[in-house]
């Protein structure tokens, strides 16, 4: 966390505003229209959990605090419901931001400001990557033993398992080979610094 | 015996909420001489002026009454709906139960009776009125507009246009304001100079308009229709009709001083034309720079002047002008940034306020449009600008917003970033108001396309470290302290009522604001008239505005005045004064007492007792007299009434209140 | 009604061939009924889900653009029930127009060319089109008369709407006009389009709650005795959910939350057992035997 006591400095220099121009060229959108009215927080139904409203992570983004927006848990409680995007009067795409910033984060290799979100979204793609398709069994095991949240929801899974509505056997798509090559031009992207993509 | 109907109004619940209307109209029929009494919710409406013209006829009324706001609102309207049941329109009375009793009171209990007091003076005093006859009087078809901005010159267009002579009047040497001294113009971004040259130079060749520039309003006498203005043509120490405005004497003058065109952001001389562009494009001698006033030597302009234009010796002249109707455009000052100190304006050469950046960005400015630092002349990579220095400030400034600033200054950024491609500009803000067309685009244009950054929070100091200035603020939006280092920081100052307004306000006899604005005569529905008939107001000597707002106030001036002028004659009201030349002792001492010179000693010649006797008295003259009352006031006699509010009428007002019935030898 | 087959493409999605079974089961129970033939896309993929586009942004376009691909050779519409695949699929489709380099990519990686994508239904539409329609007016077996659902929308049917183009995104209503030509009595309540807590329903249980707490007691208040979903994580949180909410809220919720598909089908006289009604884990067949409807 930032020492908030310490004043913020900001130099004046010539230097571009290059955190923001990334966010918006990601994004498709232009934070620096932002006013700040707060729309954005207010409806936000995730803002309770939040460490920065996301009208305050709009203002890190237009300062280039990049390092408190990146390491906020705000981009990983956002579970993106485009309420703050489809009511924004100045029509910034605030849930893109959110998915801009989250991006980068992992990029830049932040831990995901909400850890077990972070294990979540990888679980949930080792088993695009592997199968094609998600398999809910095998996510739920690679979550629990990613975060070691071991006896967190069993009665679910296991109420879910006995309705048959988790299966055991995974299915599997045939083009894999088509699926892994998508995954590896992700990978070969990133590398080519692919937070400009 | 006189018929009076009295109608009680209830304004919507604006009365009837605090006062027992049905009360009091049970007790106005008790009253002698009423023999009519009817509630209306609004008799201002159409169906309630019908019901009093059904009632005068019905009851054959001769006397009405009607209880409701103030005369000031709707008294004129009653006198119309009274002469149009062919009553005398001055038998209506008016009781203000409105301002005067409902909206100040809480308490019904107390309110009634006071409500019911109002009426019945309104009774005793309506059972008194007597018929009167407007008079007329000849206007002067000619207009005075005083000052030369952009609002006077929009005026003084308007008004020529439409056929009237105009008398434009400016102080400085030259036509055109402080919008002359600004280079563009938001949200449009067009050129402020382009768009007012072409008005400057119509209205210095308008058949129609005079122009007497480095000229000031030294007297107002006279009233709407025939004013009778004096003009202090100031020295220019240029003969101008000789002059040709060649510019040699300007080029030739030794002695350099600050420009106050240039906000002292460049030199002029001490003979000099304030810019290339002025109108009258004739230089003016300044004798307190000049070196010939000074010391009595050098007279080099009057050496090289071909047209032997120059006048050392000229004097300050005064011209009188007779006019109908005068619009007041005397435009603005701005806050002295330096009472911030904390701000460093006058420390630091880089701190600068919103008018010398204009002239610094502007292209006929003194740095030919590059914004350079004063302090060493470089281009600076980093400029804040600070809004409501003086404005919304209760301590060091005034309480009101100044209104144009923020777009301004937004304007600036724009200019900067436009300018100078690798800078960054900040605009430090409480709020950002754009109300006006195409404003709040604007605004986001400058967020958004020219990466204007925008911190919401009053720099608190401003201070120097290793060569920057520094803000010292808080963003208010993040929470958090801040300091942004830049290399000139421009404060954007409020606007102010011009120093010498009271001055302007007194010498016209019309009334200004706390804060030294001119005060229009009903802020929605008479926004550029004052409360002085035939004197209208445009631009920001009423109040802050930007530039659409002012040359649409200067044309609703003109409007006006153009309307008044359409009129060879005018309806004057007969509430004036009028002498008993019987009672009169002839002391005049009501002569000095009039405010508008409408009193002079006339000799009457009468028989008493057969033999022939002449005496002085007071005498009115019915055009000059405006029925302010001063007379009656002074009158030792009882001798000067006012037609309307004579004190036989007033003191019934009194006598019904107090609930005496007044002597028969009290009523002369 | 006419006798001709209708058809479209069917991107089921992985939900409705797991924890969403059930709507699956229903989905083509109403296009049988409807006389509409439903074609699953030839071996489709995941659509990357939340996972993928919160935190990479080109497999968050690449994996609905290979199913909009395998979808490419029917030439069929493609309905996707699944209210999360439909605008991962929406969005690729809006993406293939404004971000050529991402399809560039796309193409490069998997060596085949991405065609013009079709017309994309969400299942609120699938039920307004004119053969599911045509089929409810030509009568019901079982109306559902004296039910009082409340439509829930959610998020990602209705918004961002510059992607969907579907309904209003603060007021929706075509599930309210679907609820009542089944006969059923609509509740509208405020939490139509809150969020269900969505792809936090593993990772952050505690929010999905939370939120969905707040949108079953919303429904209740408002006079609901079930709540209608497009939408199978919207199912599962408001389903899976809701008794630990009520717990922590005091309150007693009980409120089964249907497929809408599973009411039209009911309504078209598909017998309750068929539907798989057993796998809520709130009791969803109590309320429909109290009602007479099973």
């Amino acid at each position: 966390m930032p020492n908030l006591k310490s004043p913020l400095l900001v130099s004046g220099g010539p230097e571009k505003r290059v955190f923001l121009g990334e966010v918006d060229a990601m994004a498709a959108t232009h934070v620096a229209a932002c006013y700040q009215c707060g729309k954005c927080s207010g409806g936000c139904p995730l803002s309770f959990a939040m460490d920065y409203q996301p009208r305050q992570i709009m203002r890190l983004v237009q300062m280039g605090l990049a390092d408190e927006a990146l390491a906020s848990n705000t981009i990983w409680v956002c579970a993106t419901c485009y309420t703050c995007t489809s009511r924004c009067p100045r029509d910034i795409d605030i849930a893109g931001v959110m998915d801009a910033l989250r991006f980068m984060a992992r990029r830049r290799g932040f831990r995901p400001g909400d850890r077990n979100v972070g294990v979540f979204h990888r679980s949930f793609l080792n088993g695009v990557k592997r199968f094609g398709r998600s398999h809910e069994l095998m996510l739920f095991v690679e979550y629990k033993l990613g975060t070691m949240r071991l006896t967190e929801d069993l009665p679910l899974g296991a109420k879910m398992l006995a309705k048959n509505k988790m299966a055991i056997l995974p299915e599997i798509t045939k083009g894999r080979a088509e699926i892994a090559a998508l995954f590896r031009e992700s990978a070969r992207g990133a590398e080519k610094g692919g937070d400009k993509l | 015996m006189k018929r009076v109907g009295v109608f009680l109004c209830w304004c919507g619940s604006n009365i009837a909420g605090t006062v027992d209307v049905g009360k009091v109209a049970e007790q106005a029929r008790r009253l002698p001489g009423v023999v009519h009494v009817e509630e209306n919710k609004y008799t201002c409406s159409e169906p309630g002026q019908a019901a009093i013209v059904k009632a005068i006829k019905d009851q054959r009324l001769d006397r009405v009454v009607v209880a409701s706001c103030s005369p000031r609102l709707h008294e004129a309207t009653f006198r119309r709906t009274v002469e149009s049941a062919g009553l005398n329109p001055y038998f209506f009375e008016m009781a203000n139960v409105r301002e005067h009793c409902s909206w100040i009171h809480t308490d019904k209990e107390t309110a009634t009776p006071k409500a019911f007091d109002l009426v019945r003076m309104a009774v005793a005093k309506a059972l008194r009125n007597e018929a009167l006859t407007r008079g007329s009087i000849t206007i002067e078809k000619r207009a005075l507009v005083i000052g030369a901005g952009i609002a006077g010159i929009q005026a003084a267009l308007d008004i020529a246009d439409a056929g009237h002579e105009v008398i434009l009047l400016e102080r400085e040497p030259t036509i055109g304001g402080r919008m002359a001294q600004l280079d563009k113009t938001f949200p449009t971004l067009d050129c402020s100079q382009c768009i007012l040259t072409p008005k400057m130079v119509d209205a210095a060749k308008h058949p129609n308009i005079t122009l007497y520039t480095w000229s000031e309003l030294e007297k107002v006498a006279g009233y709407i229709g025939n004013f009778t203005v004096t003009i202090r043509r100031k020295a220019r120490g240029v003969d101008e009709t000789l002059c040709t405005g060649c510019g040699v004497c300007q080029s030739k003058c030794p002695v350099k001083v600050p420009s106050e065109f240039d906000e002292g952001m460049g030199m002029r001389k001490a003979i000099y034309s304030p810019f290339p562009q002025a109108v009258p494009n004739r230089p003016v001698m300044d004798r307190a720079n000049c070196t010939f006033f000074k010391t009595g030597k050098c007279k080099i302009c009057e050496r090289f002047c071909e047209a032997k234009a120059i006048r050392f010796d000229q004097e300050d002249s005064l011209i009188e002008v007779k006019v109908g109707a005068i619009v007041t455009a005397t435009g603005f000052d701005l806050f002295k940034v330096e009472k911030y100190g904390e701000y460093g304006y006058g420390l630091y050469p880089d701190v600068i306020n919103s008018l010398q950046f204009e002239r610094l960005v502007n292209a006929s400015g003194p740095t030919d449009g590059k914004i350079k630092k004063p302090s060493d002349h470089e281009i600076p990579k980093s400029v804040a600008f600070v809004l409501c220095v003086g404005s919304r400030d209760e301590q060091k400034g005034t309480t009101y917003c100044s209104r144009a600033c923020c777009m301004y200054s937004i304007k600036h950024a724009i200019q900067f970033r436009d300018k100078v491609k690798d800078g960054r500009a900040y605009v430090f803000y409480m709020d950002i108001r754009t109300p006006g067309k195409s404003y709040e685009e604007f605004y986001k244009r400058a967020a958004v396309d020219y990466g204007v950054e925008f911190i919401r929070g009053r720099p608190s100091k401003i201070f120097s470290r290793n060569g920057k200035l520094v803000l010292k603020a808080e963003d208010t939006l993040l929470g958090r302290p801040i300091e942004v280092e830049v290399e000139m920081v421009v404060l954007a100052p409020a606007m102010l009522a011009r120093n010498d307004a009271a001055k302007i306000a007194q010498t016209m006899s019309i009334s200004y604001d706390g804060y030294g604005f001119l005060n229009e005569a009903h802020p929605k529905l008479r926004p550029v008239e004052t409360n002085t008939a035939g004197i209208f107001l445009a631009g920001v000597c009423q109040g802050p505005k930007d530039i659409p707002d002012t040359v649409a106030q200067a044309s609703a001036a003109a409007s006006k005045v153009i309307g008044l002028l359409s009129h060879e004659q005018m309806a004057t009201e007969p509430m004036i004064a009028r002498v008993s030349e019987a009672l009169c002792s002839g002391c005049l001492w009501c002569k000095p007492i009039c405010p508008y010179q409408a009193i002079e000693a006339k000799t009457i010649t009468e028989k008493i007792q057969g033999k022939v006797v002449s005496r002085e008295v007071a005498a009115v003259n019915s055009g000059l007299c405006q029925g302010c009352g001063a007379c009656t006031v002074a009158c030792r006699d009882g001798a000067m009434n006012i037609s309307g509010f004579t004190n036989d009428q007033l003191l019934a007002e009194v006598d019904e209140l107090l609930g005496a019935s007044r002597p028969a030898c009290a009523a002369e | 009604m006419s006798g001709q087959s209708v058809r479209y493409s069917y991107y089921p999605g992985c939900s409705l061939h797991s924890t969403a079974r059930e709507y699956n089961v229903s989905v083509r129970a109403v296009a049988q009924a409807a006389g509409v033939e439903l074609v699953e896309v030839p071996d489709w993929n995941c659509c990357g889900a939340t996972s993928a586009h919160a935190t990479d942004p080109f497999l968050a376009f690449a994996l609905p653009a290979r199913v909009l691909l395998q979808a490419e050779e029917s030439g069929l519409d493609i309905l996707a029930p699944c209210a999360a695949c439909y605008g991962r699929l929406m969005t690729a489709k809006e993406e293939a127009h404004r971000r050529p380099d991402l399809v560039a990519r796309f193409e490069k990686a998997i060596g085949r060319k991405l065609g013009p994508a079709p017309r994309i239904l969400n299942v609120l539409e699938f039920l307004a089109e004119p053969k599911v329609t045509e089929t409810i007016a030509a009568g019901l077996k079982r109306p559902l008369t004296d039910l009082k659902v409340a439509p829930y929308y959610g998020c990602l049917l209705v918004r961002p709407s510059k992607v969907t183009h579907f309904d209003d995104a603060e007021r929706p209503t075509s599930m309210d006009k679907i609820l009542a030509s089944v006969g059923a009595t609509p509740v509208d309540f405020p939490g139509k389009t809150e969020c269900c807590g969505a792809s936090l329903g593993i990772s952050r249980v505690d929010l999905v709650v939370e939120l969905s707490g707040r949108i079953v007691q919303q429904a209740k208040h408002a006079g609901a005795e079930a709540i209608a979903v497009a939408c199978p994580l919207c199912q599962t949180n408001l389903d899976g959910r809701q008794g630990t909410a009520a717990a922590k809220l005091g309150e007693a919720f009980g409120l089964p939350i249907y497929y809408i598909t599973e009411l039209v089908a009911l309504a078209l006289g598909v017998a309750p057992g068929r539907l798989g009604l057993g796998k809520h884990l709130t009791n969803s067949l109590a309320l429909l035997r109290q009602k007479k409807l099973a």
